[in-house]
């Protein structure tokens, strides 16, 4: 449990709920993008490619199992990373709405890494600073993680972009399509307000502007254009999902729903 | 993974083409002899790099295929841990496809040319991967059974003649038998589960026992190649004693997970100190490599698939480091 909360002590059930609620935001956002990176393995342009998105995936899952088991700790409700991963369903899920989105060809998975690494990097800095140590802790690690994922997809953006007729054009129609997505990144709510107010989390405003204009750079450098603003629907951080994301769980939780209580 | 001596599919070998020398046909041999590594710049008989090119680009693509049938299971795998256990696994396939294909290069072929030759048929794969997998425990079958046949056919392998191929295979077999003993753990843990994942755990065991044992290859009265290969230090035991040494490690693991192994004749001979199982149905070991197996079209379709889908990509790739080329030079 984090100073910060243990402080505010267990009467401050709100801050309770909220970090409870952050944690797995944090955790879904990289389950939920682990898992469809795990989709390619196999199925990648080139061997390279192939052993890249495997890495990818790996590593995200890796963070969610440190997040998730540490939502389960502050839940207090002995759910631990499987019960909390195969055992909710999508409403109970907050990951961002653009994790969830299908893989499509290689520049739309790639766009959609480069647009959630670049946020990754930004919140994951931020956390390193965070009052809760366990975080900090999750983020340090995560953060070198997130800087290799962060070189890969941003050079392919470009290698995209700059490539040839046809990948330019598939690159920018992937950005065109998933830039929708983006707005949620930084949108704030109560929750993010609260682990503000107590040096959990980093002000979502100061991250947005770190990310847009690491973001900008990069398209600049692959010859992209970024799309305007737009409003959005979906707030997955608040269990509010786009179809797909009960596909995603419908197959990754089959064993566990079909053989309820055994163990693997 | 792989193999099931990959190096009986082939023509017979001419043991020295025309034009080359007896005397350095006779200097290379005595250094096999010697157990000295061949390397890429020494002298070889023609006969000898195309063995080598056709039997590590059949086990390259055996890794790569291999991919597939446990890929499959990524997004299903029952825990975080086995999901991200299974990812790492077969990541290491496919890197173990690139050490063998770059070891194959070494012999004067390019990795576009032998995944030509896959795409189009003409190569082979190890046929055990055009065995579906149904059910988490194929998953754990895999482990346990083909990567265990695999490793009892590629340890010999790390002490090959040919040192890139050999390198290769060190690495290679650290790596299977981690493989190994993770599948053997998801049997276990099944084994040691409800009702219905012991019965999924002896249907696995059911579906892969004797592919598994077919792995090794044709019996050594029909092997074609065995006699050159071991003179070449390619290859070190036959088909048969590695096929035996398999099933004498792996029925008593069978009978510690309490599972019955799916051959009514298998026994222990007291004389021979081995088991002795029942005959082999080579006729389905022969429809599989012919390409009537249960997963033959959609493993190669699969393989296809990835790669025209793929295409743009890699040229664009091509097309940026050119630009990027250009540009360096214009700016010199």
């Amino acid at each position: 449990m984090s100073r910060a909360v243990a402080a505010a002590a267990r009467p401050d059930r709100a801050l309770h709920e909220a970090l409870l609620r952050y944690v797995l935001r944090l955790g879904d956002t990289s389950l939920v993008l682990g898992q469809r990176l795990g989709e390619w393995v196999g199925h990648a342009p080139t061997l390279e490619e192939d052993l890249g998105l495997a890495n990818l995936a790996l590593d995200l899952i890796g963070q969610a199992r440190l997040l998730l088991t540490y939502a389960g700790e502050i839940e207090g409700r002995e759910r631990d990373e499987d019960a909390l991963a195969y055992l909710r369903d999508a409403p109970e899920f907050f990951n961002l709405a653009l994790a969830e989105q299908p893989n499509g060809d290689f520049g739309c998975t790639i766009v959609r890494q480069w647009l959630m690494d670049s946020w990754q990097l930004e919140i994951y800095t931020s956390l390193q600073e965070s009052t809760d140590s366990r975080l900090a802790a999750i983020a340090a690690k995560a953060l070198k993680e997130t800087r290799y994922h962060y070189r890969f997809s941003s050079g392919w953006l470009v290698r995209l972009g700059d490539g040839t007729a046809e990948s330019h054009e598939r690159v920018q129609r992937a950005v065109d399509e998933l830039w929708r997505f983006t707005g949620e990144l930084f949108a704030a709510d109560e929750v993010d307000e609260r682990m503000v107010a107590v040096g959990i989390a980093p002000p979502l405003s100061t991250a947005e502007a770190h990310w847009s204009a690491r973001v900008d750079e990069d398209l600049r450098a692959a010859s992209l254009k970024r799309p305007a603003a737009q409003p959005y629907p979906w707030h997955g951080k608040r269990g509010v999902h786009t179809e797909h994301l009960g596909y995603v769980l419908a197959e990754m939780q089959h064993l566990q729903r079909t053989y309820p209580g055994a163990r693997w | 993974m792989y193999t099931q001596a990959l190096d009986t599919h082939g023509k017979e070998p001419v043991v020295a083409a025309a034009g080359e020398s007896a005397a350095h046909a006779a200097r290379f041999q005595s250094r096999v002899d010697a157990d000295e590594k061949i390397e890429p710049k020494d002298w070889m008989p023609d006969a000898y790099r195309q063995t080598l090119i056709r039997q590590i680009s059949q086990h390259a693509h055996s890794e790569i295929v291999g991919m597939l049938p446990e890929g499959n299971w990524i997004t299903r795998a029952p825990s975080l841990r086995r999901k991200a256990v299974l990812i790492a696994k077969v990541q290491d396939e496919g890197g173990h496809g690139m050490y063998l294909y770059s070891a194959a290069e070494t012999l004067g072929v390019t990795r576009d040319h032998l995944f030509e030759q896959l795409l189009s048929g003409a190569a082979k794969y190890s046929s055990i991967f055009n065995y579906p997998t149904l059910t988490w425990a194929d998953v754990g079958a895999i482990g346990w059974l083909v990567d265990g046949a695999a490793i009892m056919n590629q340890i010999p392998i790390c002490r090959c003649s040919y040192g890139p191929y050999a390198r290769a295979m060190v690495r290679i077999c650290k790596e299977e038998s981690f493989h190994q003993r993770q599948g053997f753990e998801i049997m276990l843990t099944l084994a040691q589960g409800t009702a219905a994942q012991r019965l999924m755990a002896q249907e696995a065991l059911n579906h892969w026992w004797w592919p598994s044992v077919m792995m090794f290859g044709p019996s050594d009265a029909d092997s074609k190649h065995t006699a050159q290969s071991m003179r070449w230090k390619i290859k070190r035991f036959s088909n048969d004693e590695l096929r035996q040494k398999f099933i004498d490690v792996t029925v008593p693991q069978a009978h510690f997970l309490g599972l019955t192994i799916p051959d009514a004749q298998l026994r222990w001979d007291e004389a021979t100190q081995h088991y002795i199982g029942g005959p082999i149905d080579w006729s389905e070991f022969n429809a599989v490599l012919k390409g009537n197996g249960p997963c033959n079209r959609e493993r190669l379709q699969a393989r296809r698939t990835a790669w025209e889908a793929g295409r743009w990509v890699r040229e664009a790739a091509s097309a940026h480091a050119e630009k990027l080329a250009a540009r360096t030079t214009q700016a010199a």
